[in-house]
């Protein structure tokens, strides 16, 4: 099997092709997402070996807080520093024989390694996890043009197969109960049934094999560019990057231009952050730098080694200083792992490349306030999400920006028209008194009113009996 | 211009137009990292070594305690880790696994840990770097047997480098990896070995570097932990020394 044959069509969950409608969609598919209760019940499960191995490893840090200070320092120092550390990455990685390749937005990325795969004549393409490649949907253009290609990653590979984006940016099919793997795994490869987590991993894992021996061209995403040294770093458990980076002819690398760390001092910092925050692990099981193709002298690697680094937009979340460590973002997925809205709504709701909390914060950045604003209303305001993150991005402080910005950018009259409203009562005591007298004896009429008006508020609320007396005269009237 | 330097250009340009405006620093919860901070984001010291690396989990301070550390987190991670007195003694153990387990092809490189190893296997064997190897031949292989560049303590990691591990496959296609650990390579932390190995290999870096942290594992079906996703099912630490 070279190309995956989707279930569904690849297009329905995750392309928003009318972004207007995104808001509509995301409130459609959260209410039935939350009457799901044996979904959430199931993905909470999930959660809880992290919550677990989560904690462990942090107690194992001798100052947890202190190591959030220096990762979100080493991030902001690089980001801040992105218009001298870019190029000096970019001088080394191809003094290392690497090939640098700038694109500015989706169309430009796809289009480079699109021409790399026919420049190297490929049959056959297999691919690690990269989410920046989920961003410029590189494999839907790839299978446009005849190119096969597989995800090696066993949960991407699990979702390829379904024909669904990634539920949640690090696991990617962590809503996927092991009977409908099996299944899945029944039906495009042909295995028997089997309930065990173990033997459906060596399905995946025999059927992989021939792929990685046989692909022409491998490509991966990049955690970090190590600009001192023009290394690219690859965080990773299952082995399927190294392997990809190891035995294809070509090796492309897909990377935003925020991925750069000053050195390998701050690397050393950031690595262990990221296993621990993102996945409960003291390091993730392979973090690999690579420094070109291969060298002279090394018995095996490709020959040629290639990076894409893509804008998309990053430009512009750079240049807001409000928001800009928005950029320091490691995508461990630690704010998700805590976040209510997104353990409620689930993955596929937010219909972002980049789910939960920090999805929230950048999508209207990467593609519209106007359109994905709504994002950043779902959210409790509970800074869960921004104590969890191991760079000290704050978030949730960012979403109450965005809402600001919003309202200042496209105010609604309706909003405006109340607020003046109130303003012009709350501002007279005489006025607010007489207001609050009208309202306690006709707050009962609230239940008599047409029903569109206050029926979404009344569904799931109580309407309270009002006092006899107002705060004020009561006030006054104390013993 | 080319579409490639023109867009190179672009970016550059956006990003310096961006950079204009400086950001604050991040809000600091400790005394160390504010003074850090206050001196802005210029320097490749600003995380210097002595400073940032006590917070991280401990990697011991003597060779003793590495040793120690190291051993529990390898264990903790399910790999083996066997002690051998010296690269004789190492021989013999890996000679009774490949008897014991039934390997019938073991592949490895030319090193001075490996090669004394390989030559006393009871079972055939496939030399990876004199020749372009064949990679269905490595692939049908049992186990691996690769020398190491440094281990860490701290995060019960080996060090692998493509260029005197045997190269980037020889490490991660078997099914099972040997590796040959002296002791004197255990380094306390991620930092210490990275610089070890820039000490090593000052001129150039190989084209690989690898932190391996225990065998391959994937959590991907219901958050399930599963060994030997893609790379090895067993890790085998041999410590010699």
């Amino acid at each position: 099997m070279t190309r995956a044959a989707a279930d569904t069509d690849p297009k329905t969950v995750f392309e928003a092709e009318e972004p207007h409608l995104a808001k509509r969609k995301f409130l459609h598919d959260a209410a039935e997402h939350v009457r799901d209760t044996a979904h959430r019940a199931f993905v909470r499960k999930a959660l809880g070996g992290y919550y677990t191995s989560r904690d462990t490893q942090q107690a194992r840090y001798r100052d947890w807080e202190q190591a959030r200070d220096a990762a979100s320092l080493a991030k902001w120092s690089a980001v801040n520093r992105l218009d001298e550390l870019l190029p000096r990455f970019v001088g080394n990685f191809e003094a290392n024989g690497g090939r640098v390749h700038w694109a500015r937005n989706a169309d430009e990325a796809r289009t480079i390694i699109l021409g790399l795969l026919r420049q190297a004549r490929a049959r056959a393409v297999i691919k690690s996890k990269c989410m920046t490649s989920e961003e410029i949907h590189l494999n839907a253009a790839m299978e446009r043009d005849g190119y096969g290609v597989v995800e090696s990653d066993l949960g991407e590979f699990i979702q390829q197969l379904r024909g669904e984006p990634p539920y949640h940016f690090v696991f990617p099919c962590m809503h996927v109960r092991r009977d409908e793997i099996s299944d899945l795994f029944g039906r495009h490869l042909g295995t028997p049934p089997t309930d065990s987590p173990e033997e459906l991993t060596m399905i995946a894992r025999r059927h992989m094999r021939r792929l990685y021996v046989d692909a022409d061209v491998g490509i991966t995403g990049a955690n970090f560019l190590v600009a001192e040294t023009g290394q690219i770093s690859i965080t990773e458990n299952e082995g399927n990057a190294r392997l990809t980076a190891a035995l294809p002819r070509v090796h492309i690398a897909l990377a935003g231009i925020e991925k750069v760390v000053a050195n390998l001092d701050d690397l050393a910092v950031l690595l262990p952050m990221l296993a621990t925050a993102g996945a409960g692990q003291p390091l993730t099981c392979y973090n690999t730098l690579y420094a070109g193709p291969r060298q002279a002298g090394e018995c095996d690697g490709p020959e040629e080694m290639h990076l894409v680094l893509l804008d998309n937009r990053r430009t512009e979340i750079l240049a807001d200083p409000e928001q800009r460590d928005s950029l320091h973002c490691i995508r461990c997925g630690a704010c998700l792992n805590v976040c209510p809205i997104f353990k409620n709504v689930g993955g596929f709701t937010y219909g972002t490349t980049y789910q939960g909390p920090i999805g929230s914060v950048i999508t209207p950045h990467l593609r519209g306030l106007a359109d994905w604003n709504h994002l950043s209303g779902a959210s409790s305001l509970c800074g869960a999400c921004t104590d969890a993150c191991p760079v000290r991005i704050d978030i949730h402080h960012h979403l109450l920006h965005n809402r600001r910005n919003a309202a200042r950018s496209s105010p609604s009259r309706l909003e405006r028209l109340g607020h003046r409203l109130f303003a012009l009562v709350a501002s007279r005591p005489w006025l607010f008194a007489a207001g609050g007298m009208v309202v306690r004896r006709t707050l009962w009429l609230a239940k008599k009113l047409p029903p569109p008006l206050l029926r979404a508020w009344l569904a799931t609320r109580d309407l309270p009996r009002p006092p006899a007396r107002s705060f004020r005269s009561q006030w006054r009237s104390r013993p | 211009m080319s579409q490639a330097s023109t867009a190179g250009a672009v970016i550059l340009a956006r990003i310096r137009e961006a950079l204009r405006v400086p950001a604050p620093p991040p809000q600091m919860r400790s005394h160390a990292t504010e003074q850090a901070a206050a001196a802005g984001p210029g320097g490749l010291t600003i995380l210097p070594a002595d400073v940032a690396r006590p917070w991280l989990p401990d990697g011991g301070d003597t060779p003793e305690e590495r040793v120690a550390i190291l051993t529990e987190n390898l264990r903790r991670l399910k790999a083996e880790v066997h002690r051998a007195a010296d690269l004789a003694a190492a021989a013999d153990l890996v000679a009774t696994f490949a008897a014991d387990r039934g390997w019938r092809r073991v592949a490895w490189h030319g090193h001075e840990t490996v090669e004394p190893l390989a030559i006393r296997l009871g079972c055939d064997t496939y030399r990876v770097d004199d020749r372009q190897f064949d990679k269905d031949a490595l692939e049908a292989c049992d186990a691996g047997i690769t020398a190491c560049e440094a281990a860490v303590a701290q995060t019960g990691s080996i060090l692998v480098s493509s260029g005197s591990c045997g190269g980037r496959a020889l490490s991660i296609l078997p099914h099972v990896h040997v590796v040959i650990l002296p002791a004197v390579a255990v380094a306390g932390t991620l930092a210490d070995a990275l610089d070890l190995v820039r000490a090593r290999h000052a001129s150039r870096l190989p084209s690989m570097l690898s932190f391996i942290t225990g065998p391959s594992r994937t959590g991907d079906i219901e958050r399930i932990l599963v060994l030997g996703a893609h790379g090895p099912r067993e890790l085998i630490v041999v410590l010699v020394g």
